[in-house]
């Protein structure tokens, strides 16, 4: 009886039952009931407004060109990610706490400054760079290369920083003896590395993913909006909303709230439970 | 000689931890490497392993010059403190691991890799992840792991010392009937001078990034080159100017010649030794004696007493 424990008890009496209702109807005012109407309101008709944004060309290429432009943006955010990450935990370099603190900038500065920004490098006419790669036919402002950058500058920390963590725990050790047991520096990360950091990868990408495929600021600047062309799924719901078809509006905020949940659920059902 | 050592330096920033080192590692023996925590022994172990590189100096292996050879080009296994286990793969995995980079055949590595569970008895935890097994078990799957890939020279970095007292001591004893039976030249490192006495062939004492003494467990304990190891291998006692071991003395109650006088202060029995506290005029001395010696002399605490070096200990070597 007077051996100690570790093991946290919930609180006693009524203040239990207080602190439990204030959780669950913070999250239901917040989160929970406002996307339910997001999903009333896009089956209001049944499923009138789903089909319409399917049979629109136009919207159709929006989706797809968000689910493009998310997925390459993931791939670039995770190969670059992880590698910063080892070259952060694994080794020392001067001005490596100056690349950390730049690394968290995308989360501190808003979208939107991000998309000027890219304009004043990369816009096409006068850009600082961009009129030279418009020379020799390279369009980025107001075409995918551009929405692609906004989309992973705007995600690039997310997988750093579930990866950096990871690796700091699982320590130095393993990669050493597996070099000291014959492994050259692409086995070792292969078969030791990357299989010790593999949950805080997923982590990562579903973050990643999750924030590409709902960037809208940045991607606004940069892309031009082009009905047809440029226009992503996110900036099909504010036109939308904003020319009174609210129906299709929330389809498609419905079809964009989906994805993220599903995301979510697969990972919180795959991942094993002692892992984190 | 198996491993040839020649003016290393090894630097962290401004700590020196190893000084123009240079030793001579015998084939086919234990070596252990003793000396305090921060004394430069582990960073030698691995500088001969390839996980750090000197500053200066040259480091052989059986005659191949290895100084800027990559650990995976040097074929040594090493055996980490805290086990350094795979933790995704089984037990059978982690010791097949070696083998696989190697690309051997599927079946030589099964039977190698059974036949190296059974020599350090885990056959049963073969299909265990290292997660399921004590430390000890897992320290010798880390040994199995080492010495599949036969390695010319095994290296054990403070092999033991994540281990409870008695793990340590049946692993040591392990560790020395496996070393006779597979004979691979063996470098060991360790702060516990009883661990690095009772097991090794041949003892290397680092303190402060220098080599203070290099010999076998004998010669270190009868002739230390210097107060540094009289006092590192085991308990010591100041008699006059002179350093010695308390075991090393005797206690007359009559005169004798060549005796410091004085009285008995302290007398503590510490299981099967009597440590008696002599204070002299300008010192307390102290002197291990058996029950037997003790008793016969019948000392208690007051009585007058003289203390002199054994006799059969003076003509030292």
């Amino acid at each position: 009886m007077a051996e100690p424990s570790t093991v946290v008890r919930p609180a006693r009496g009524p203040g239990r039952y207080v602190t439990r209702v204030l959780v669950v109807a913070y999250l239901f005012f917040l989160v929970a009931w406002p996307l339910f109407l997001v999903g009333k309101n896009a089956f209001a008709d049944g499923f009138e407004n789903i089909r319409g944004i399917v049979e629109d060309p136009d919207i159709v290429h929006a989706l797809e060109l968000t689910v493009t432009v998310a997925l390459i943006a993931v791939v670039i955010n995770t190969v670059f990610g992880v590698g910063i990450s080892l070259l952060l935990v694994r080794y020392r370099f001067p001005g490596q706490r100056l690349l950390s603190a730049l690394l968290d900038m995308p989360l501190s500065v808003s979208p939107i400054v991000v998309g000027l920004a890219l304009v004043l490098v990369y816009g096409g006419r006068n850009g600082w760079f961009g009129p030279a790669l418009e020379s020799a036919g390279f369009q980025v402002i107001f075409a995918t290369p551009g929405i692609v950058m906004a989309t992973v500058f705007v995600a690039l920390p997310l997988v750093i920083r579930e990866v950096v963590p990871v690796l700091e725990e699982v320590g130095d050790e393993q990669e050493q003896a597996a070099r000291s047991l014959g492994a050259n520096a692409v086995q070792t990360f292969l078969r030791i590395t990357l299989p010790a950091i593999k949950w805080g990868v997923v982590y990562g990408v579903v973050l990643s993913l999750a924030r590409s495929l709902g960037e809208f600021g940045a991607v606004k600047v940069v892309s031009g909006n082009v009905l047809g062309e440029t226009r992503t799924a996110t900036l099909v719901v504010e036109e939308n909303y904003l020319n009174f078809d609210k129906g299709g509006a929330y389809a498609t905020a419905f079809l964009l709230a989906l994805v993220a949940v599903a995301c979510i659920v697969v990972v919180s059902v795959i991942r094993p439970k002692d892992n984190r | 000689m198996s491993i040839e050592i020649v003016n290393v330096t090894k630097r962290f920033g401004s700590f020196v931890a190893l000084d123009d080192v240079s030793v001579s590692i015998p084939s086919g023996q234990l070596t252990a490497l003793l000396g305090p925590s921060g004394g430069g022994k582990s960073t030698l172990l691995r500088i001969i392993a390839g996980l750090e590189s000197a500053d200066s100096g040259r480091v052989e292996i059986e005659g191949v010059d290895a100084t800027r050879l990559p650990p995976q080009k040097r074929n040594v296994g090493f055996v980490f403190q805290h086990y350094a286990a795979f933790k995704h793969l089984s037990v059978r995995r982690n010791v097949a691991f070696g083998l696989e980079i190697r690309r051997r055949p599927k079946a030589e590595i099964r039977s190698r890799v059974d036949e190296l569970l059974a020599l350090v008895h885990l056959e049963q935890f073969a299909d265990r992840l290292p997660a399921q097994l004590s430390g000890g078990q897992r320290q010798r799957m880390a040994l199995a792991r080492a010495l599949a890939v036969e390695p010319t020279v095994l290296l054990l970095d403070e092999p033991f010392g994540a281990l409870d007292a008695k793990v340590r001591k049946e692993l040591r004893d392990w560790l020395r009937r496996l070393h006779d039976e597979v004979n691979v030249t063996t470098v060991f490192v360790t702060h516990d001078q009883e661990e690095a006495l009772e097991v090794a062939d041949k003892i290397v004492v680092i303190n402060e990034g220098r080599i203070e003494q290099i010999g076998s467990p004998d010669q270190l304990y009868d002739e230390p080159a210097n107060d540094f190891v009289m006092r590192f291998l085991g308990p010591v006692t100041q008699l006059g100017d002179r350093l010695v071991r308390p075991h090393d003395l005797e206690i007359l109650t009559g005169d004798a010649a060549g005796a410091v006088a004085g009285r008995v202060t302290r007398i503590v029995r510490v299981g099967f030794e009597i440590r008696v506290e002599v204070t002299t005029d300008d010192q307390v001395v102290v002197v291990t004696l058996t029950r037997a010696e003790f008793l016969s002399l019948g000392l208690t605490v007051g009585a007058p007493v003289g203390v002199r070096v054994a006799a059969a200990v003076v003509p030292a070597g």
